[in-house]
Order: C-alpha cells, then sequence, then structure tokens
C-alpha cells in the first residue's frame, strides 16, 4: 500500500510538471507575445512595454518557469490581470460555489444511475427495462444546456419554485442551496443517463455468475441479491466511468454556470480565456490537471476498497 | 407421508422453437437420513432437476407436476415462502467452489448471512456459529477464516465454506450437485467422507448428483440413472449395481476405467452422443445409441419393467443382462 501510494505520488507530480510545462511553453515561448495578446493588437506600445516588464517577459523562459514552478508551490499563484487580485483568492472564492456544485451533480448521477441501472437489469427484457433504455438515450440525446433552459422554465418561470440563476452567496444558507439544484440536475441528466447504461449492464453481468444462485439458495430474495451480492461486484466498471465523469464534469460547468449565472470557477475560466488573462489561465489549467490525478488516485483506492483480491495485487 | 416426494417432474423451457423438454416424468421419494444418487451424462437433466426442488430453475423455465416436501406442493408455494425454506430446510451444495462464493464478501459474513436470515441471529453470534460451522466442516483454523476472502482459499476449502453455509440452518435435504467434480482426487475423498459423515451425523435426507459411478456407489442408498430429461433406471444401490436392467446403464458402467484391465485396450464409450433436447425422438431416446434397439423402441416409449424389489428400468429389453 506504502509503495502504491508513493508510486501515485510521483506520478502526480510528474503529471503536474509536463502539464505545466505544456501550458507555458505554449503560452509564453512559441511565437507570439504573451503581453500583447493579453492587451489585443490595438494596444499602446507603452502598454505592452509595461505589461512585459510586470509579466517578467525580459528574463529567460527557464527563469520564468522556475519563478511560476516556485509561486505554485508557495501558493503564491500571482496577480490576475483583469480583476487585479490574486488568482489564488479568486480561485478559492469560486471553488465554494463550483465544487458543491459538482459534489451535489455528481451524487445526484450516482443515486439516479444506480437506482435506474440496478433496477433495469433486474427486470431484464421487459417493459420496465425498455423503459428505462429509452429514458436514458434520450437523456443522451439532450444537450445540457438546452436542458437548463426547460428546467428553468418549468421549475423558475412556470412554477416558480426555485431560482432561475445567479448565486446569493453561502452567508444566505438555504437559499444558496436552492440556487444550486437546477443547474446540479442539468449537470447530472446527461452523466446519469451514461451510467445507468454502464450500471444496467454490470450488474447483467454479474446477475450470471454463480454466487448469484448460491446467494438465492440461502434464502435471499431476488432483490436482497441485487443489493447485498450483486451491485457491488458490479462496481468497478461503474466507478471507473465515475472517475471519469467527475473530471468531466468541469466541461459541464463551464456552459452550465454561464447559463445560471453562477459566479464558478467554470465561468472564471470561460470569462479569462474572453479576457485573454493568460495568467489565470495557466494556474487554472495546472488545478485542473491536478485534479484529474486526484481523482484518478481516488478511483484506484476505491477499487480496493470494493474488490478484496484487487488489494494484495499491489 | 416421505419427507420430499418428487411426481411427474417435468420441466420445458419455452423458446422461439418451441418448448424443449429438459426434465420429463422424474418420480422418486426421499425420507430423513435416506441418500439419493442421480447418475447421468452431462445435459441428462441432474442439475435442471436438483435446481428445480430448490425452485431455482433459469428465468422462463417452467416446472410442473409436483414436488411435495412434507406433503406441501413446493411447485405451488409463493416466492416469499420458498425463500423461507431455501437455505433454511433444503440446501444444495454447487460444483464450482471457484465460482459460488462471493469473492468480496468475507467468509464469516457468508456463512453467517443465512444464520441472520433464517435465524434471526446477531452478527456476534451468527460469528460465532459460524466458527462452529467450520470446526464441523474440519476447516483448520477456523477462527482466523472468517476475516479471510473466497481467493485466499484453496477449492477444497472453498467447497468446505459451501458446505458450512449449506449446513447453516441444519436443513432437512442437502443436495450436493457434482460436489467434488471441480477438485483434486485426493480432497474429492475428504470432502465426499465429510458430506457422508455430516448427513450420518446430522440425520438429513441427501440427494447427490454425480456423473461418477464410484462415488453414487459409495454413499448412496438409492440411484436414479437419467438419461435425456428422463429417469431410464431407478433402483437401491446395492442392487442396481449387481443387475444393470437398462442398456445405458451397463454403459455407464461399460465406460469406467477398471485396473487390470489389459493395457492399450480403448476404454468403452457408448457410440453416439446424447440427442439435443428439442430433437429428442418420440419412442426410446437411447435407442439410435442402443445394441438391441427393436422397431418397438421407436415407435412407442418403452414399459417401465420391474426387475426387481423397487428396481425398475424403461426399457424393452431387461431380459438380456450384460
Amino acid at each position: 500500500m506504502l509503495s502504491f501510494t508513493l508510486r501515485r505520488l510521483a506520478a502526480f507530480l510528474a503529471t503536474l510538471v509536463a502539464t505545466s510545462l505544456v501550458v507555458f511553453l505554449v503560452l509564453e515561448v512559441l511565437p507570439g507575445d504573451p503581453a500583447l495578446l493579453m492587451l489585443g493588437i490595438d494596444a499602446q506600445p507603452d502598454a505592452v512595454a509595461a505589461l512585459r516588464a510586470k509579466l517578467g517577459l525580459d528574463r529567460p523562459p527557464v527563469e520564468r518557469y522556475l519563478v511560476w514552478m516556485a509561486g505554485l508551490v508557495r501558493g503564491d499563484l500571482g496577480i490576475s490581470h483583469t480583476y487585479g487580485t490574486s488568482v489564488a483568492e479568486l480561485i478559492g472564492e469560486r471553488l465554494v460555489v463550483t465544487l458543491p456544485l459538482a459534489l451535489i451533480a455528481m451524487s445526484l448521477t450516482t443515486m439516479i444511475a444506480l437506482t435506474l441501472g440496478v433496477y433495469a437489469a433486474s427486470k431484464h427484457n421487459t417493459v420496465g427495462d425498455y423503459g428505462v433504455m429509452t429514458a436514458t438515450q434520450l437523456g443522451i440525446a439532450i444537450p445540457n444546456f438546452w436542458f437548463a433552459i426547460l428546467l428553468v422554465l418549468l421549475f423558475a418561470v412556470f412554477l416558480g419554485w426555485l431560482p432561475a440563476g445567479g448565486f446569493p452567496g453561502w452567508d444566505q444558507g438555504p437559499i444558496a442551496l436552492k440556487s444550486l439544484v437546477l443547474p446540479a440536475f442539468a449537470l447530472a441528466l446527461v452523466q446519469a443517463a451514461i451510467l445507468a447504461r454502464v450500471t444496467r449492464s454490470a450488474v447483467l453481468e454479474v446477475l450470471r455468475e454463480d454466487f448469484v444462485r448460491t446467494a438465492r439458495a440461502k434464502g435471499l430474495t431476488r432483490t436482497q441479491t441485487l443489493w447485498r451480492h450483486v451491485l457491488r461486484n458490479s462496481l468497478i466498471p461503474v466507478v471507473t466511468i465515475m472517475g471519469l465523469q467527475f473530471s468531466n464534469l468541469l466541461a459541464g460547468t463551464i456552459i452550465i454556470e454561464n447559463v445560471f449565472y453562477l459566479p464558478g470557477l467554470g465561468r472564471l475560466i470561460f470569462q479569462s480565456i474572453n479576457q485573454r488573462d493568460l495568467i489565470v489561465v495557466k494556474d487554472v489549467v495546472v488545478l485542473l490537471a491536478a485534479k484529474v490525478v486526484v481523482i484518478n488516485f481516488i478511483v484506484d483506492l476505491l477499487y480496493a476498497v470494493i474488490d478484496p483480491r484487487l488489494r494484495t495485487a499491489r | 407421508m416421505a419427507l420430499l416426494e418428487v411426481e411427474k417432474l417435468a420441466v420445458h423451457m419455452p423458446t422461439l422453437r418451441g418448448e424443449i423438454p429438459l426434465v420429463r416424468e422424474v418420480n422418486f421419494s426421499i425420507e430423513r437420513g435416506e441418500t439419493l444418487g442421480i447418475v447421468g451424462e452431462s445435459g441428462c437433466g441432474k442439475t435442471m432437476t436438483a435446481l428445480a426442488l430448490m425452485g431455482l430453475l433459469p428465468d422462463g423455465a417452467i416446472p410442473s407436476g409436483a414436488i411435495r416436501f412434507e406433503g406441501e406442493n413446493l411447485l405451488a408455494l409463493p416466492e416469499d415462502r420458498m425463500c423461507k425454506l431455501r437455505g433454511n430446510r433444503l440446501a444444495m451444495i454447487f460444483q464450482e467452489p471457484m465460482s459460488a462464493l462471493n469473492p468480496v464478501h468475507t467468509i464469516g459474513h457468508q456463512i453467517a448471512e443465512s444464520l441472520i436470515l433464517h435465524r434471526g441471529m446477531y452478527r456476534p453470534d451468527a460469528e460465532a456459529e459460524a466458527v462452529r460451522l467450520l470446526e464441523l466442516v474440519r476447516m483448520p483454523e477456523p477462527k482466523a477464516r472468517l476475516a479471510q476472502y473466497p481467493h485466499q482459499l484453496s477449492g477444497g476449502q472453498r467447497q468446505r465454506v459451501m458446505i458450512a453455509i449449506a449446513l447453516a440452518c441444519q436443513p432437512d435435504i442437502l443436495i450436493a450437485d457434482e460436489p467434488t467434480t471441480a477438485l483434486d482426487v485426493t480432497v474429492q475423498a475428504q470432502i465426499l467422507d465429510l458430506i457422508h459423515d455430516l448427513v450420518d451425523e446430522l440425520g438429513m435426507a441427501l440427494v447427490l448428483i454425480s456423473h461418477d459411478l464410484g462415488i453414487v456407489g459409495d454413499i448412496t442408498d438409492r440411484v436414479l440413472v437419467m438419461y435425456a430429461g428422463r429417469v431410464v433406471e431407478a433402483g437401491p444401490t446395492v442392487n442396481l449395481f449387481r443387475r444393470r436392467a437398462h442398456p445405458y446403464t451397463r454403459g455407464l458402467f461399460g465406460a469406467l476405467p477398471e485396473p487390470g484391465r489389459d493395457r492399450g485396450s480403448r476404454l468403452y464409450a457408448i457410440p453416439g452422443t446424447v440427442p439435443d433436447p428439442w430433437l429428442v425422438p418420440g419412442g426410446c431416446a437411447f435407442a439410435d445409441r442402443c445394441q438391441l434397439v427393436e422397431d418397438a423402441c421407436r415407435a412407442a416409449l418403452p414399459p417401465n419393467v420391474e426387475v426387481g424389489p423397487t428396481h425398475a428400468a424403461l426399457c424393452r429389453r431387461t431380459d438380456v443382462t450384460a
């Protein structure tokens, strides 16, 4: 287990270094003046020169890269060009919106997908199974921003139960939570549809195993067998897809946070790219890469929790 | 009233090509303390018969006839009441100990499960009982096993765990479907001795399914020989082994390797193969492979001819004995 963790840690660092190198090369070393890119071609030459000095572009690339890395290690991510505040603070205050949103969306995804997937598998080749398969096909086909608009029309405009957009801040408590409900559902839909299908086929496969018959021979009902013996054995592919989905969720939040006007990380990325705030973009991309590696690590740990046979293999 | 009475049991599987008969006209009864062997080639309906007894036939398979357990027809019993009998009064051991245990649960959990389910025991009590059961099946270091997973055990040990699970609630009937086929020969003998001893000790009825005549001859009181879904010969084990009335039974015995037989002489094999269930001919299913076949055998099902006390064979030519 220790060597496993150490190996993972090494992979984590290697991934970060590789990502940061690629980001740095693309944004700052390849031909094209980053300062000019940020200010636009109509910028005054003295403004460009001032920004070049501020970014330290007069220094050699290797030095600039090392300064940036040293800053990352200290938690000093630089000052955003457009916002004029520290990037670390900026990311921090956006994360308190996006992280809860992602977690709620992921929990919804899991709950919906496992229920539908197990149900469909247990009703294999009956109306219930066909119903779930049709519904999930539809769920995969619907783009999430359009589904988001439908949700707003129904729950915000027509029924008036939930806010249509915006985020009042966590000091507002339940109201803040309420404003995350619709975005979370919009994010969860497509994912749940895919995950439900994965769950269904994984459960169907496990249902053919001999130990399912043993469980029934003990006197467990079909439903008890399904939840106590089958589900955990079918979780490996499910958790794999969940990990990928959680990594992809951020791409989803870029769109959904724009639809719902949520001041989250997705919107920050969108805005910084729009405003060519390369300082923010650089840091956020490295942060996202780190997140993917962390999620993969958690997925690997979950494998060992789910299946004891994978514990000794390490 | 017998403990278990099976009458005209049949199992059909509906398919696009029509209903396939998997088991037909199986009759037998068994008392407490009695052991019944069911022998035959793969695909002859042995396992389907056993699964029908447990009410665990594959999805779609339709049983008919009657399986009376203490006078009550199990085929008419609602599923929730059947669940209360399974693992409690009727228990089954399967062929593949490698895959019959759940890989993600501990041994302790898997044995305790039926005790918690049927006896309403609390986990600590159920685990203490699991240790006692592991001792009963002569598992070395029973206490240490509770926290182990199936993949940490050998095949023989896993089959001991399966037996412990089956015996957990002291069933009245134990059904063992080829319990030793997947094991090494030395381990086979140990497991069979164990099953035999436990049946004696606990006074259960045992239904032993096997294609191994040696095993069946050793530990059963009565034998059913099945072919293509039907019982072709049934009788007390001792008598049946002495006087093999059905040509198929003789074929099975002929196919046994015997010590002392000429080196290099070929082992006897019954010519032909078991007919596919949906191609079973109208008359005797064995006709195409039988050396004594007559026209009448193909025309209609042969009568069940009594050849001794409670010993009968489904054959026209029971007059031939060797």
